[in-house]
């Protein structure tokens, strides 16, 4: 078997699987850095996927699929807000609602829309869907030996998505660290009191890091079913924001340590994909439920402080009250 | 100085507000039916009707209750020490595990009522074994317990798929499931007990489980309400601080309620593995974990009013299952958004509805203080 | 321009049945110290917060500079030049010094521009008023003191003129609340009109032009300094003579109930709080341990009753040593004939959720005596609560309705009749009278007292100096995580002032 060939393979769909992963992770980020922490990015991105699955088939765009996905994970996120900004409600419990609330009803309309088992009609790949796009000079340097394979085969031949995503990296970076609202949502994610009384509305500032998250969501379910899929099938995200989640939290809520974490799940899945049912030397057969596991034992581990310290922003979970 | 917040009746509290939220919870699932074109009102009645016009679709709403009595408990004894245990879908999977091993060992040597304790101890342990990590790190180590229970309910979902294709199968099964059961691991039904209206059940797996679970509910309220250990359990979950001034030990208290929780998470598969399909099967649970948090939120962590939320929720199965018949466009998974909402405003936006409430409420209670002065709140 | 830099009038504000503030007037010269002294509770911070847009008046007229205003957010006083030094310090504590400066005040969208001019003009501000502060300070790596410049400076750096600051020394040494007050004199010089309020008559009278004094929610008086003294100020504020001594007579001291050899207590930063500390409690005593907010009071107490793990060092109840550093466990040392009444009752004491019978059980609730087997003895435990609740005239008399509901006074008789029922052997007592009315205080001080009488050992901390004065028959100052001194109930206030300030023995002797 040709080694590299086969590693270049199993990178190849290590960047594909790990792009709604970063969507949803950074999504995210944005949301527990103000303050609100978001166990409802699974429900989001896949009232996303089903919005841009949805609308993708009806008009024929994936653009205004992407436009409908992230349209109705904004909903959501506003839900989310309402429930844990506005009422201060609990804002584990508000995730856990939104994700049973966009499980049902994607089935729901799907069934009664499409009548196809809860999936949307195929698309086809005439502008209705993210098609791959060919960076130049891909056929050109593609037998040039090592960085041929690796730039036609790995970095050129992804849909606009999955560059968006990972440009999405450095750029959150920035607006975190370098700019007027980066500083506030950091700040209000630690002492949300510290910026009320320096004259900065909590609420809005939040209700802004909610709907950032809702944006990412709808990108991250228009990945799934307008890009990477051509269509919405049920239950189509199948905890990949769960994974998501668990990758913030490896990252520890940096951008750039968002981007490993999501490639080593991506990595994870790839690998269980590949070689599932391959007998490894001394180890065995292991089991591809083993590899599906892997990022959730990870994680655990990880929260269990055995590799490193995971601290949450401090004002994270608590709605905020002024002090009498 | 006077109380600090105008207290309201305890039949508002327990009673009113829910009822509000829950109507409002009903009344955007309303809108989905009416999305997907049909007639709520008509949706509701047929649910009704499915739910209790036969003696099968009792029995059956009954069935779907007790799981949610079990996995409702399991949540309810979690938030009482302050922990939110997502976990319950996958300690009641893994407590499957703990039924079929009794179940498939015992099942031909012993009587049903001999069975019944074996499994229901095992069931019991599987389920306290899969709560027990992420209770002991989030005791000792601070880990988030919302994020590892969630982690725990995949990990489950992936070891039982490796069991039940491998070694739990017997050899030349397709299905990923064990063999059935031998007789003497049959539950026996409580056909009798809705005859006893008169109604005639045939086919509804309606089993002995459910006496189980109302005993259970019983139980969770001795123990919260009036044992020692409930007493400690309370005081954490209120004050962790004020728990280390009593010297309770917060490690033991939180590890021991997530095992309580877990247990009755993994009674939950009782009913549908030995009351119902006599054998061990894929996703059994079918979400009937994360229904359990729903329940919890309505019935306000109370037993007295988990069973009937349990009840409403075994309602909205059964009937949701009969109006796929009448109206194919809705079908079982409309539950799911009803519970998400039910999540929603009984939980999350719980407190919508109160300032409203208590205005009202204020105003009564204010023209009644002026007509009687309170002698109470007065500082000495 | 106008003679006043703010005028309020006919402020009311209720939240829910309690009236915060009922029909204030204030007016505030400009260029002056205004300082508004008033208890606990009387409405002070409520009416400040008025004022910074934190909350709205239900009724009534703020003027700024003559000019009637609206106030909603903390936005329109900072543009209206209001600052606000709160109690508790609005700092990210992850943040660097100048990045809570900056906070709100960025400039522009990017950061970039605006971090070079922040750091000029901090760098300015410092100069000008001697505050200086390391701009690329982590917040939670500084000394308190330190903290509170970052806070004046934040208020300074929006072009504050009128500068509020909210019991600005509660966490200070003297020494540092001195520097504080040489600050305030030079922003007064320098035109700022300052707000200072506080419920210590010292500082009202070290450092203020006028006064006005609050009582429940009302303004009742207000005075030119110069013009007024101590103790008609303390009668405005409590409404009537203050009981400045309790009446007691000597103690009859039996042997050494309680012994704490060399014990050193490290927080979980592992900073050393408490500093190789030894002392003895006497049966028949009261031993009162004086100082500053956070200099080891609290985690000397916390270790020896077993609810924080000691580093080094032994701690003898009776004669037997307890296992500080080790196996030492608040429930054992309970029934050992170890009380404690906690300095923070609405976190520690109480489960204020929970029914006052419930409370009244509240570290006893394994006791044989409330319990049949597992099983909780339900009416043993209200009978009990009933018999505290006369005993101790805790009102309303209801065992069964929520703590919350009850006064501060009340909820503090809830701990003390379960802590002092029990017949202790050493009973430990934090901040008795903190958030308590005034009649309350009376009747706390006099069950501590007879405790004493009984031939308990007792030892008392509170950051209250009148308090520690008047009830302990020897007095301990801690600071800075040790033993400082120890001096007899007659020692000057000034000679404890000192030692709380952390002048050495000797030298607070010679200075006398």
């Amino acid at each position: 078997m040709d080694y590299f060939s086969t590693i270049i393979l199993v990178l190849d769909s290590t960047v594909r699987l790990s792009v709604p992963l970063l969507f949803a992770s950074l999504a995210g980020l944005y949301s527990e850095r103000s303050g609100v922490f978001d166990i409802g990015l699974e429900g989001k991105m896949l009232a996303g996927a089903f919005a841009g699955g949805a609308a993708a088939a009806v008009v024929g765009s994936a653009w205004i699929g992407l436009a409908a996905a992230v349209a109705i994970s904004i909903f959501f996120a506003l839900v989310h807000g309402f429930a844990s900004i506005t009422h201060r409600g609990n804002q584990i419990v508000s995730g856990v609602a939104i994700n049973f609330i966009a499980a049902g009803s994607t089935i729901i309309l799907g069934q009664a829309w499409f009548r196809q088992g809860g999936r949307t009609p195929a698309l086809p790949s005439d502008g209705s869907r993210f098609t791959e796009i060919k960076l130049p000079f891909a056929d050109t340097v593609r037998d040039v030996p090592v960085f041929g394979p690796i730039y036609s085969e790995l970095i050129s031949g992804h849909s606009i998505l999955v560059y968006l995503a990972f440009l999405t990296v450095p750029f959150t970076w920035w607006v975190l660290f370098r700019t007027r609202f980066g500083l506030r949502l950091r700040a209000v994610g630690e002492n949300p009191a510290a910026v009320d009384t320096a004259g900065i509305s909590v609420t809005w500032l939040r209700y802004r890091a909610v709907i950032l998250a809702g944006v990412l969501c709808g990108f991250a379910g228009a990945y799934l079913s307008v890009a990477q899929n051509a269509g919405f099938v049920k239950d189509m995200t199948a905890g990949k924001g769960f994974i998501a989640l668990a990758a913030l939290i490896f990252a520890k809520w940096r951008p750039v340590n968002v981007m490993l974490a999501c490639l080593l799940f991506g990595f994870l899945d790839a690998v269980a994909i590949r070689f599932s049912g391959i007998r490894i030397p001394a180890v065995g057969e292991v089991p591809p439920q083993f590899m599906q596991a892997l990022p959730y034992i990870l994680t655990v581990v990880l929260l269990a402080g055995f590799i490193g310290k995971a601290i949450p922003p401090k004002a994270g979970g608590q709605p905020y009250v002024k002090e009498r | 100085m006077a109380k600090p917040y105008a207290k309201l009746p305890g039949w508002v509290d327990y009673g009113l507000i829910p009822l509000v939220n829950l109507a409002v919870a009903f009344a955007v699932s309303g809108l989905v039916v009416l999305l997907v074109g049909e007639n709520p009102l008509r949706a509701a009645v047929l649910m009704v009707e499915g739910a209790f016009s036969t003696g099968d679709g009792i029995g059956y709403t009954l069935f779907y209750a007790t799981n949610f009595i079990f996995t409702g408990l399991c949540v309810a004894v979690a938030f009482h020490c302050g922990l939110f245990n997502i976990g319950g879908e996958g300690q009641a999977y893994v407590g499957g595990l703990g039924v079929a091993i009794g179940a498939l060992t015992f099942g031909a040597a012993l009587p049903w009522w001999i069975n019944l304790p074996i499994a229901t101890l095992l069931a019991a342990a599987m389920g306290a074994l899969w709560a027990l990590i992420p209770a002991y790190l989030q005791a000792k180590r601070g880990s988030h317990i919302v994020i590892t229970t969630i982690m725990f309910n995949f990990i489950a979902a992936s070891l039982m798929v490796w069991l039940l294709v491998g070694m739990l199968k017997p050899a030349g099964l397709m299905a990923p499931e064990t063999r059935r059961f031998a007789d003497g691991a049959v539950l026996p039904r409580l056909d009798w007990l809705i005859e006893m209206f008169g109604f005639t059940i045939r086919s509804a797996p309606f089993n002995i489980t459910f006496l189980l679970a109302l005993a259970s509910a019983y139980g969770v309220w001795v123990l919260i309400w009036r044992t020692r250990l409930g007493y400690e359990i309370r005081t954490m979950g209120f004050s962790p601080t004020a728990a280390k001034y009593a010297g309770i030990n917060q490690t033991r208290i939180i590890v021991i309620t997530m095992m309580i929780s877990g247990a009755l998470a993994g009674m939950m598969a009782l009913n549908p593995v030995m009351g119902a399909q006599n054998r061990l099967q894929l996703d059994f649970v079918t979400g009937a974990g994360f229904v359990g948090i729903a329940v919890a939120l309505m019935g306000r962590s109370h037993p007295a009013g988990i069973i009937p939320a349990a009840i409403l929720f075994g309602m909205l199965y059964q009937g949701g299952a009969e109006i796929a018949f009448e109206m194919p466009a809705i079908s079982r998974d409309m539950i799911v958004i009803i519970q998400g909402l039910v999540i929603l405003f009984a939980g999350a936006l719980e407190h919508m509805f109160r300032p409203a409430i208590s205005a009202f409420f204020g105003r009564i209670a204010t023209s009644e203080m002026k007509a009687a002065p309170a002698t109470t709140g007065e500082t000495h | 321009m106008a003679e006043y830099a703010i005028e309020l009038e006919g402020i009311n504000k209720s939240f829910g049945p309690v009236r915060a503030n009922r029909d204030i007037e204030l007016r505030v010269e400009r260029g002056t110290i205004h300082g508004i002294i008033g208890e606990n509770g009387a409405g002070k911070s409520t009416l400040m917060s008025i004022l910074y847009g934190f909350y709205q008046a239900d009724s009534g007229k703020i003027k700024v500079n003559g000019e009637t205003v609206t106030i909603n957010t903390p936005n329109h006083a900072i543009d209206l030049g209001i600052g606000m030094v709160h109690q508790h310090f609005m700092l990210v504590e992850n943040f660097t010094v100048l990045e809570n400066v900056m906070l709100g005040a960025e400039g522009a969208q990017l950061l970039r521009g605006g971090i070079s001019h922040a750091r000029g003009e901090l760098e300015r501000l410092e100069h000008e008023y001697s505050l200086d502060v390391d701009p690329d300070g982590i917040i939670q790596e500084l000394p308190v003191g330190l903290q509170q410049r970052v806070e004046i400076l934040k208020a300074l750096y929006r072009g504050a003129e009128i500068l509020i600051l909210d019991e600005p020394t509660g966490v200070l040494t003297p020494a540092e609340a001195d520097h504080l007050f040489r600050i305030l004199k030079q922003l007064k010089e320098q035109g700022k009109t300052i707000v200072l309020i506080t419920h210590k008559l010292r500082e009202i009278m070290a450092v203020t032009d006028n006064v006005s004094v609050m009582r429940q929610g009302t303004m009742v008086a207000t005075r030119r300094t110069a013009d007024t003294s101590v103790e008609e100020l303390a009668e405005l504020m409590v409404g009537r003579r203050v009981l400045l001594r309790v009446e007691k007579g000597e103690p009859t001291v039996g042997e050494t109930k309680l012994r704490v050899e060399s014990l050193t207590v490290k927080d979980s930063r592992g900073v050393t709080m408490v500093d190789n500390v030894s002392l003895d409690v006497r049966a028949g005593e009261i031993v009162g341990i004086a100082g500053v907010a956070g200099n080891g009071q609290s985690h000397l107490i916390e270790a020896i009753t077993g609810i924080r793990r000691a580093q080094t060092g032994r701690v003898l109840l009776d004669g037997e040593p307890i296992g500080v550093t080790g196996e030492a466990d608040p429930n054992l040392l309970r029934h050992r004939g170890l009380a404690h009444v906690p300095e923070d009752r609405h976190h520690m004491g109480l489960v204020l959720a929970f029914e006052e019978n419930e409370n009244a059980i509240l570290g006893y609730h394994d006791d044989d005596k409330y319990l049949s087997g597992p099983m909780l003895n339900i009416a043993a435990i209200r009978a009990d609560a009933e018999k505290k609740i006369t005993k101790y005239d805790i009102r309303p008399p209801n065992p069964r309705l929520k703590t919350a509901n009850f006064s501060g006074g009340n909820q503090q008789k809830i701990v003390l009749a379960r802590e002092m029922e029990r017949d202790p052997i050493v009973l430990i007592v934090g901040q008795p009278t903190r958030g308590v009315d005034v009649g309350a205080i009376e009747f706390i001080h006099k069950r501590i007292i007879e405790m004493r009488d009984q031939g308990k050992a007792v030892l008392l901390v509170s950051v209250e100096l009148d308090e520690i004065r008047s009830l302990s028959d020897r007095i301990l100052v801690m600071f800075a995580g040790r033993i400082v001194g120890e001096r007899t109930p007659d020692a000057t206030e000034g000679e404890l002032g000192l030692l709380m300030a952390g002048v050495e023995g000797d030298k607070a002797e010679a200075a006398e």
